[in-house]
């Protein structure tokens, strides 16, 4: 849509917004001290809105909490689209200047009215108009979001329904006015810039044009594909019709962290040669017929990662690693060597400085000054660059410096599985503050607020069910069956239940949720599982 | 809070200090002009990333015209201002703050700033009597405000009490408290908003305190750790450094600071990793980093376990 | 905010009735922590608008005080939730007060004070005989309650549903006379106002008579008074009395003028503020008048906590119209659509009095959305504090009043500029703002003609201790200190004065040679000591100064706030030192600890934040060195 995959915000606009909508985040928890900057907004007078099905620890900081229903996002978005320029609060001068394909994102969000939206979010009609009006009046708003947006079948909609938003408003290229992803691991977005996409070279280059390929080819002396890749949840399909035999999985746990992990474990089993390198045995290191112990990245090794704000900061080592664990680069190199190419020795700063030398994003960014002023904000063209705190300036500038933002038209798609008579609650599943992901790391240390897996629903529907707070039930959908205790939470209402991924070796959560996939960006629905709760019968079947 | 604080450049202010003129740009403290002319101000209670409370009154200065002492801290400087850092009302009343706090706190892991301090204003902390004997365990936490016992001739009061250890990740050690409020700070609006602890009681009794005293497990705590981070004395400490320290292996000399990134979230956080023997021992973050303030969450500052739960050797 | 609350605490229906009629009903099931689903399961509001709720915080835990007794974790959890505070937070904020407790505790509470005052009346041996008869989990001892003119004096804080507190002065000796719940009071003087807490006598039964409180309205020379005027006479629960005694003159005549004539005229009077500070209150109000910033708030700080002082209680108690005529006047001078009046907690009948005079004047259409149909706008809210000699400390006040600790702020930035919620603030005791109903009516010259030239109208004395006739006494402003005792009676038994208490613990103890002082503001000065809230408390030759002395050291530490280290150490050095010198076992020398006081004299004078640990040592070191309380 822009052109360039990161936030187009600085966290420090947060604290001079005006109104922040937090969309799908409960940054609270998930990115506590982006929150700290959201709390900075908010002590300042900013608004804050959250946006989420559950009223998150985020969203008992809000000024209004939407809580709409599990994938009912484009819905909301499109409403508040569609009442924004039913009130005129459109910024017609934007939309003019800088923009394209409005007349298509105007008829599309016609039938999206408030009635509507109140009959498939869930959420009164009058408390989207008013946050509508809200966001297109503020001079400054920030709207962010994670994955609460990108877990779902249609997650690229969803974005595309935000990004127009921030469109419709002008809320994007401007100190204070942004679209945030807020990125769920601590090189995500660096990761990305580096190419580490199906499609993508570095810094954003297409893989496909053959303009930026050679340059790169030219760089490394080295063809690269044609084509572009699969992303993970292809490769699983692939697996499923034979056509992927081996894989080599650096720094994951696929095992544990699929949707629908009944189908996955079964996949990676069938490989005919799986290789892990991690810094554990994990459960997929468990299954693989190579392991290569890795050094942790963070603190064994040395290098950069990428923030959600563009900002590319160094790691360092402070550590010398365990055992026989050696750094992603030596393992490479190594296996390099094994395969007969010569990688050299290379040392990281090397490698950066060979890749910077392509990447306009990243070329004024030498170790030297990374260290020296913590860290820089692509794009950074050269040396006498600043760094650029926020992104698409030129979308103001007279003439606009490139292409048009486009608006994408899109259109409310439930989530795939929908709730029936054996399956009636929504489970959605997200992050607790103290955990990451499927708790390998934060196993390791002695958290005070760890209670272990529950599986969280509204007390009225454990009174319903006759299943009291903490009773260990069967939570149960049509991919497997978990034991779990429950835990009322007075943040769910009835219908809803929540879990995370934290635990998989206790309660393993993704045996329930679902692998329905977004065709455009390969990321399974996690948020928008169907289950039941089945009590169970016996008091000595508790959770392992 | 301090970031709502902007210094304008474009507006110099010019004032004396110590028959000195000095320029600085409008909004800021005398603190910060004195410390532009290399004038070594104590203080204890401030620090860069926090709004300044100006409780401890070391820091005080003379200001022509005003009656008492001004705290440079938080102070604006104003044009033609005229300051004394060095008169012998400022050396009394520095050395009688830190003589107060020396003769009721325990002093012994703050900064080598805070010696040098004493020694400079000639702080007798033993002036005021023996010591009096140490509080049982929470006993200082049960204090209501109003009357007390009266004081006793014979000894000098002090908030000596044994250590709080209620958890794996940090302990509190509230014989070490100077009241400074920079915890109940960064609990606060400050940075993290938990406001898991707050000062309680009143006077002398006052104290850093959760809800009803409770032990940090059942308290609002999440264990951000951004107390220990601004706390001055080491009242607030990691249970890894507190072991340590305990055994005698504590050891800055084998000690190194590495700055490195935090590895969960997308966030970005600057950790400095302070490594003994190979193990990280204590984690902080930068206070003048954009990203952070100086400030982390549980994860960033105590998740790092993993990386060193190694197979005993 | 993400409250935490303590675990399995619930508020019982009591804790949530009585929080929810302080704060007003919950807008949203999420406040209360019941659940509406259906209704708000998909929405929720708050943020700014319940955090803006966090000035009810000590109106809420005085409900709970009051309902159960004390601060239960479950009602306090109710309160954190209507108000989105933490937990923590808010009991740091209970724990601040000496009236609240965390702790069970009986339902009723005898306060007894043994400050200064009542002590020369025998509080000590009334505090042991009623420890022995009730048990000392029900009696505590008290800092001055403000009753020094009918010493001893004990308040009765009681908890229950419809539990009202009140005082008894002068209270028993022995438990045989202990002292009886007051009579039924009289029926409520307008709808909307809540029973009237009594004293044991009723004032309405000797209207006409003057007051015991203020003796020269019972001798028949009440030409001669002003603020006094109408105190004993009006009946301080009727507006029409007041009015047929002159009251709301003023306050047509004022509208008349307009805010800068008002001005004008209070700078012309040379009022100056009767608190201590001595500020030109014209001058005060002339600043907020022209402070840019909106809203302005006026603040009536009726915290009158320094011992020995009682005149603000009398006035409020007695002349209550007054002080609401006097402050939608200064309201109206200075742009203000909202003020507080900020009453101490042992003031039950004052706060009551007050409340019931608002209610009353708001109903009249004399405060309102348009006074007077003037289309000014002002109203009054009475908050009560909760036992803090602190909270007269005019930004401690602010924070009480905001819901925070009462801990002074450092100055600057200063009330006319950034005081209550931060906005320009006018904060005056109830003194001086009764003085502008004199200066409106009798204008500016004329009232400054009052006095001396620097020191100029009426004044209050609060005259204690061993006198004949102790009481609130008004001069205009000149006589001497020998004079004002003399109004008092003398020393009875024609006794030596051994000493006077000027100004209160704050103040400084003058010897029987300083008697001709002037008591100006000019003419304290001139010999080291200060008026401050008008105290004058004498002590006979037979009277234990070391003992008052150690009083005052006592006081100072238990007041601390405890915010900055001079006073929070410093008063408790000091008083360990007081206590080195009265047991005869200095360290090291007598000359070593005059010494050694000195220093921690400077060190609290130059570097506390506030007046209380500035002041914290100048009436033990005048004791120590004008009258050589230590040397005999």
């Amino acid at each position: 849509m822009f052109g360039a995959g990161g936030g187009t915000s600085s966290y420090r606009e947060t604290e001079e917004a005006n109104i922040i909508l937090l969309w799908g985040s409960n940054a609270r928890e998930a990115h506590p001290i982006y929150f700290h900057h959201v709390l900075r907004g908010i002590r300042n007078g900013a608004r804050l809105v959250v946006v989420d099905p559950r009223r998150t620890v985020s969203a008992q900081w809000a000024d209004a909490w939407l809580g709409l229903d599990v994938g009912s996002d484009v819905a909301l978005a499109n409403a508040m689209g569609r009442e924004i320029l039913a009130a005129g609060l459109e910024n017609r001068e934007f939309i003019g200047h800088a923009t394209a394909k409005f007349d298509a994102y105007r008829d599309a969000v016609q039938k999206y009215t408030l009635e509507y939206a109140e009959r498939e979010t869930g959420v009164p009609a009058s408390a989207i108009r008013d946050v509508a009006h809200a966001y297109a009046k503020a001079e400054k708003a920030q709207l962010c979001w994670t994955l609460g947006i990108t877990e779902h079948h249609n997650a690229l909609d969803n974005v595309f329904a935000l990004i127009n938003l921030a469109l419709l408003t002008g809320h994007v290229g401007r100190w204070g006015s942004g679209v945030c992803p807020l990125r769920g691991q601590n090189n995500v977005q660096g990761g990305g810039d580096m190419g580490a996409l199906p499609n993508k070279l570095p810094a954003g280059h297409d893989v496909e044009n053959p303009a930026s390929r050679e340059q790169w080819e030219r760089l490394w002396g080295a063809p690269i594909p044609h084509k572009r890749g699969w992303h993970l949840s292809r490769m699983f399909e692939e697996m499923e019709h034979g056509n992927l035999s081996a894989l080599y999985v650096v720094g994951e746990n696929p095992a544990q962290s699929e949707a629908d992990q009944t189908r996955a474990m079964n996949l990676l089993e069938g490989l005919e040669h799986l290789v892990v390198q991690d810094m554990f045995l994990t459960r997929t290191g468990e299954l693989a017929h190579v392991v290569f112990p890795a050094a942790a990245s963070w603190c064994e090794d040395e290098g950069t990662v990428t923030s959600s704000e563009r900002r590319v900061q160094r790691v360092r080592k402070a550590l010398e690693p365990p055992g026989q664990a050696r750094t992603d680069l030596e393992i490479l190199v190594e296996i390099g060597r094994r395969f007969g190419v010569d990688l050299g020795s290379p040392v990281a700063e090397r490698l950066w400085d060979e890749m910077r030398s392509l990447s306009p994003w990243h070329g004024g960014m030498s170790y030297r000054r990374l260290e020296a002023e913590n860290g820089l904000q692509w794009p950074c063209p050269d040396e006498s660059h600043p760094g650029s705190p926020f992104l698409h300036g030129r979308l103001w500038a007279d003439p606009v410096g490139g292409p048009l933002a486009i608006f994408v038209p899109t259109e409310h798609e439930p989530p795939v599985e929908r709730l029936t008579e054996d399956f009636p609650i929504r489970l959605t599943t997200g992050r607790r503050l103290d955990s990451f992901n499927t708790g390998v790391q934060t196993g390791g240390y002695s958290s005070p607020l760890r209670r272990g897996e529950t599986l969280d629903i509204a007390r009225e529907d454990g009174e319903r069910l006759g299943i009291a707070d903490g009773e260990v039930v069967r939570a149960v959908s049509r991919r497997g069956a978990v034991d779990v205790p429950v835990r009322y939470d007075e943040t769910l209402r009835p219908g809803l239940a929540f879990m995370t991924l934290h635990f998989q070796d206790e309660v393993a959560t993704n045996l329930l949720t679902i692998d329905a996939t977004d065709p455009k960006s390969g990321t399974a629905e996690f948020k928008a599982a169907a289950i039941r709760i089945e009590k169970v019968a016996a008091p000595a079947l508790v959770a392992r | 809070m301090s970031t709502a604080r902007r210094l304008d450049a474009t507006r110099p202010v010019t004032l004396s200090i110590d028959g000195a003129s000095v320029t600085v740009p409008a909004g800021s403290t005398i603190l910060e002009a004195c410390r532009s002319r290399g004038i070594d101000t104590p203080t204890l209670c401030f620090l860069e990333n926090l709004a300044p409370v100006n409780v401890c009154r070391v820091c005080v200065v003379e200001l022509e015209g005003a009656r008492v002492l001004v705290p440079a801290c938080s102070r604006p400087v104003e044009a033609d201002m005229k300051i004394r850092t060095d008169s012998e009302r400022v050396r009394l009343s520095r050395r009688m703050v830190l003589e107060f706090l020396a003769s009721s706190v325990d002093l012994s892991l703050a900064s080598d700033d805070v010696r040098r301090w004493m020694e400079r204003y000639g702080a007798d902390p033993s002036r005021y009597g023996p010591p009096a004997p140490p509080r049982a365990a929470n006993e200082r936490d049960n204090a209501g405000p109003g009357h007390h016992h009266a004081a006793s001739a014979g000894a000098a009061a002090n908030v000596v009490q044994p250590v709080k250890v209620d958890n794996d990740l940090y302990v509190r050690d509230y014989a070490r408290c100077i009241l400074c409020y920079k915890c109940v700070q960064a609990c606060g609006v400050e940075a993290q908003n938990t406001f898991a602890i707050a000062i309680a009681g009143r006077g002398f009794d006052a104290r850093v305190s959760t809800e009803f005293a409770t032990p940090l497990p059942e308290s609002a705590c999440v264990y951000c750790g951004n107390c220990i981070g601004v706390c001055p004395t080491g009242a607030l400490m990691f249970k890894s450094e507190h072991d340590l320290r305990g055994a005698g292996k504590w050891d800055e000399s084998r000690q190194t600071v590495t700055d490195t990134i935090c590895p969960y979230c997308g966030v970005g956080c600057t950790l400095e990793l302070r490594v003994q023997d190979n193990a990280i021992v204590r984690v902080t973050s930068p206070l003048d980093h954009d990203v952070t303030s100086g400030h982390l969450c549980i994860k960033g500052r105590f998740g790092w376990q993993f990386v060193q739960n190694r197979p005993e050797e | 905010m993400d409250l935490h609350l303590i675990p399995g605490a619930e508020p019982s229906a009591e804790e949530r009735a009585a929080v929810d009629a302080a704060v007003g009903p919950p807008a949203s099931a999420w406040e209360t922590g019941e659940r509406r689903p259906d209704a708000e399961g998909h929405v929720a509001f708050g943020g700014h608008a319940l955090r803006a709720r966090r000035h009810l915080l000590l109106p809420a835990l005085w409900a709970v005080q009051s309902r159960v007794g004390f601060i239960t974790p479950g009602a306090l959890n109710y309160v954190c939730r209507r108000l989105d505070v933490a937990p923590a937070d808010a009991y740091g904020v209970a724990t601040f007060y000496a009236m609240l407790s965390v702790k069970p505790q009986p339902t009723t509470i005898v306060h007894v004070c043994d400050d200064l005052a009542c002590r020369l009346a025998g509080a000590p041996a009334l505090l042991d005989a009623m420890r022995g008869e009730r048990g000392a989990e029900s009696v505590r001892s008290s800092p001055c309650l403000g009753l020094c003119e009918r010493a001893p004096a004990v308040l009765f804080q009681c908890a229950g549903e419809g539990a009202k507190d009140y005082v008894v002065a002068p209270a028993a000796r022995t438990a045989a006379d202990e002292p009886k719940p007051p009579p039924p009071p009289p029926p409520p003087i307008s709808s909307g106002t809540r029973p009237i807490e009594g004293v044991g006598t009723s004032i309405a039964a000797r209207l006409g008579q003057g007051s015991p409180s203020a003796p020269q309205t019972e001798d028949g020379r009440r030409e001669t008074l002003r603020l006094l005027a109408r105190v004993g006479r009006v009946d301080p629960e009727s507006l029409d009395d007041y009015r047929a005694h002159g009251g709301y003159r003023a306050l047509p005549k004022a509208i008349a003028m307009g805010p800068e004539a008002i001005v004008r005229e209070a700078i012309a009077s040379k009022l100056q503020g009767r608190g201590g500070a001595a500020f030109p209150a014209g001058r005060k109000w002339e600043a907020v008048a022209r402070q840019p910033a909106r809203p302005h708030y006026l603040v009536c700080n009726a915290d009158e906590s320094e011992p020995g002082t009682f005149k603000d209680r009398v006035l409020m108690e007695e002349d209550p119209f007054a002080l609401v005529e006097a402050m939608t006047i200064v309201a109206f001078a200075t742009g203000c659509e909202h003020g507080f009046v900020y009453v101490r907690g042992e003031y039950p009948l004052a706060e009551a009095r007050v409340r019931a005079a608002i209610a009353g004047a708001r109903k009249a259409g004399l405060l309102g959305p348009n006074v007077l149909g003037s289309g000014f706008a002002f109203d009054i809210e009475v908050r009560r504090g909760a036992g803090a000699y602190i909270c007269g400390e005019e930004t401690a006040l602010f924070n009480s009043i905001e819901g925070y600790r009462g801990e002074p702020r450092n100055k600057p930035p200063f009330p006319v500029e950034k005081g209550l919620f931060g906005k320009p603030t006018v904060i005056n005791n109830v003194e001086t703002l009764v003085n502008v109903l004199l200066v409106v009516e009798m204008g500016g010259d004329a009232f400054a003609a009052i006095g001396t030239g620097a020191s100029t109208g009426p004044k209050l004395f609060c005259v204690s201790g061993n006198v004949e006739r102790p009481g609130v006494y008004e001069v205009p402003f000149g006589p001497t200190l020998r004079e004002v005792i003399g109004l008092a009676g003398g020393v009875p038994g024609g006794r030596a004065v051994r000493a006077v208490l000027l100004g209160g613990a704050a103040g400084s103890f003058v010897g029987p040679g300083e008697l001709d002082v002037p008591l100006t503001f000019e003419g304290t000065r001139a010999i080291g000591a200060a008026l401050g809230s008008g105290v004058v408390m004498v002590f006979d030759d037979r009277a234990d100064l070391r003992d008052a002395v150690r009083r005052i050291a006592a006081f100072f530490r238990d007041e601390s706030c405890g915010q900055c280290v001079p006073c929070r150490v410093g008063t408790e050095r000091q008083e360990e030192l007081v206590a080195r010198l009265d047991a005869g076992r200095p360290l090291r020398s007598t000359a070593e600890e005059d010494a050694l006081l000195d220093e921690i004299a400077r060190a609290m004078r130059d570097a506390s934040i506030c007046g209380l640990g500035q002041t914290a040592s100048g009436a033990i070191q005048s004791a120590i060195r004008r009258l050589g309380v230590f040397s005999a």
